[in-house]
């Protein structure tokens, strides 16, 4: 082997060190090909090219700032915005008619809703709402959508036809319609409405993932395991998942922010978050009602969703780039 | 291109079937007896439900039941609505032409605005146009378009009949004094917003593709100029997934824009299975949800074949493989 090939760090050349630094002629031999391959050396230069990509995107730290931010504030709001800003949820009896629908004023930047509550306060404590619904509907998507796509890849023939077309059936519903015909099976509530959208959004992640395996299976390393004697959920776990995720990563981080905009609608439309939960999609379908004589009332909660699900397109966007994931859209 | 065809209608086949079972399954896990529904629920004697549920099939084992129900379906009976009294397909018959219309509204703005934005942004390359379309793409992904629509009410609707200017009508399809066509700007704009982003994002990451190929780069050095090679040649490559993403799109808005309609009060399909889901009037749900998928899996087969014929590769790879 060439000098010049150790520096390329190319992972399907088994048996090469990838990092010149590591690579030591009298010991290298000794150790077995599956370790020198693994994904140690080369994931670690991968993630560092990706975070310094990353760093130079100024739209993603700004999607990143911003989340922090959210997230810093929505988990600390038990600590102060009860006594700075009002309660969320309780109506003050005594002044509700005096402070029913007041324009935002220097102590209450959003001004109050209808019943007299800080709008401020709502919209930090739904922040919490639409990341818990964000994360959590996520992860159960990226949870469905690995294992079915990772067995569809992986196994083939008549499962994988299954597979596809159950993930056919699932896109064929109109989404938003599934989700509401699946709140109306389950019962509306909190869990339910991450039951419900997180379902929903397996069916992209496992045909995302099913390709990127597709393509990463097809690579050396992967006969070279099998014929170390490696068995299936070895291979599975230790080499083709850590290459093939890229891609789910990107996914993701964007269906985070579809999940916030699916949430936001089914509570606008009724048949989402419960009242009197200050949830965005819920204060927007309360406000539609004073349209004309207090729109402060649907100015805020809406920008809070603008901002929020911007910012994870942005961070996906940013995170493809650095990746350099190809995506189909 | 006749076994193409063939074979993409075979595979509609287990896909529509799967929706059926996946919708059969769905109404009878759904809450509420349906008996005591269909009987406006009176209070019956045990005789009696047992001969109501015998009149329906309601006794017989859930596989015999499914059995029916695609009888059902193959004959067009898609049950009646248990409020409204009358058969669920008479009543989507009525509304299908307002959902239509606002779709059609919505294609032509997205062709016009998401076409034309995503050239622009791939010719000027970097330049504040191109900053301009690919951040204002991004917005608009990000917006929960109901939002939209009452931002747009709010300022079209309202504040501009306060100012004294030429505003538009916020609700409904027609009334108000104006004319009908005036209705339909702002739900047309709203149902657009968010497909006429994605347009224009894969028409500029296309053409830039595409100008990238030898093709192109033989076209210029053949001295022609910068126009008639992005006209000629860039384009018509250009533009066969744009038209396919638009064809699906169509298929998409004419499963009806639930949101939008509901925000503008607007009579079509998606409002009106959302309204039924609220007033729990399932036949009437599952009947427009199989209408709903039916309309489009067609649309996007038409879209597949109409691909294959203009792109002959997808032809012949699916006949090779």
């Amino acid at each position: 082997m060439s000098p010049a090939d150790k520096n390329m760090g190319n992972p399907d050349h088994i048996g090469e060190a990838h990092n010149p630094e590591e690579f030591h002629p009298d010991g290298g031999m000794g150790t077995t090909p599956v370790a020198v391959i693994d994904s140690e050396a080369s994931s670690r230069t991968l993630l560092r090219d990706a975070i310094r990509r990353l760093r130079r995107n100024k739209l993603a730290i700004a999607a990143i700032i911003w989340i922090v931010i959210m997230v810093a504030v929505a988990l600390s709001a038990d600590l102060w915005v009860g006594s700075v800003l009002g309660d969320p949820i309780k109506i003050d009896t005594t002044q509700v008619v005096k402070q029913s629908l007041q324009t935002p004023t220097l102590a209450h930047p959003f001004g109050r809703d209808d019943l007299g509550r800080d709008i401020l306060a709502r919209v930090i404590y739904g922040a919490r709402i639409s990341l818990a619904v964000g994360v959590i509907a996520t992860a159960i998507s990226v949870f469905i959508g690995l294992i079915m796509g990772a067995l569809a890849a992986y196994y083939g023939g008549l499962l994988d036809s299954f597979v596809m077309r159950l993930t056919d059936v699932f896109l064929a519903f109109p989404y938003i319609l599934f989700a509401i015909a699946l709140i109306a099976v389950l019962g509306r509530g909190f869990v339910n409405i991450f039951i419900a959208i997180g379902l929903l959004g397996w069916p992209t992640i496992a045909r995302v993932f099913r390709s990127s395996i597709l393509q990463v299976k097809e690579n050396e390393y992967v006969d070279a395991a099998r014929a170390l004697g490696a068995g299936d959920v070895r291979i599975m776990a230790r080499h083709i998942m850590p290459n093939a995720v890229a891609p789910i990563i990107v996914y993701a981080t964007m269906s985070i922010g579809g999940a916030i905009l699916t949430e936001a609608a089914m509570s606008f439309l009724g048949v989402g978050i419960l009242q009197p939960t200050p949830a965005w999609g819920l204060m927007l379908s309360d406000a539609r009602g004073y349209i004309y004589n207090a729109p402060h009332l649907m100015i805020f909660p809406g920008l809070a969703i603008l901002t929020t699900v911007l910012a994870f397109v942005l961070l996906g966007d940013g995170l493809r780039d650095a990746l350099d994931v190809k995506m189909k859209d | 291109m006749l076994k193409y065809i063939m074979r993409r209608v075979f595979q509609m086949v287990p896909v529509f079937l799967g929706v059926t079972i996946l919708l059969f399954v769905l109404t009878v896990v759904l809450p509420g007896d349906p008996i005591a529904m269909r009987m406006g629920e009176r209070n019956m004697s045990e005789a009696q439900r047992a001969s109501i549920s015998k009149a329906l099939g309601l006794d017989k084992p859930l596989y015999a039941q499914y059995g029916d129900y695609l009888a059902r379906l193959s004959r067009g009976d898609l049950g009646e609505s248990s409020r409204a009294r009358r058969p669920v397909l008479q009543i989507f018959n009525e509304l299908y032409p307002n959902t239509v219309r606002l779709a059609l509204a919505a294609i032509v703005i997205e062709i016009i605005i998401g076409i034309g934005a995503g050239i622009i942004s791939a010719i000027k390359r970097y330049s504040f146009l191109d900053v301009l379309v690919t951040l204002s793409t991004s917005i608009l992904v990000s917006l929960p378009v109901f939002w939209l629509g009452l931002m747009m009410q709010l300022l079209f609707g309202i504040k501009f009949k306060e100012w004294g200017l030429p505003y538009l009508p916020v609700v409904n399809m027609t009334g108000g004094g104006m004319p009908d066509w005036t209705h339909m700007i702002m739900p047309a704009i709203v149902l657009a917003s968010v497909s006429t982003a994605y347009t224009a994002r894969i028409m500029r990451s296309q053409l830039l593709e595409v100008m990238n190929q030898d093709y192109i780069r033989t076209a210029q050095a053949k001295g022609l100029s910068n126009r008639a090679v992005i006209w000629k040649h860039g384009l018509k490559n250009a533009m066969i997934p744009v038209v396919t993403f638009i064809g699906l799109d169509l298929g998409a808005m004419m499963s009806g824009a639930i949101l939008t309609e509901t925000v503008f009060n607007w009579p079509g399909v998606g409002y009106t299975v959302y309204q039924s889901i609220l007033q729990r009037d399932w036949p009437v749900v599952m009947g427009g949800v199989i209408i709903i998928v039916f309309v489009v899996m067609v649309i996007n087969l038409l879209v597949d074949v109409s691909y294959a014929f203009l792109d002959p590769r997808i032809r012949y790879g699916s006949e090779a493989s």
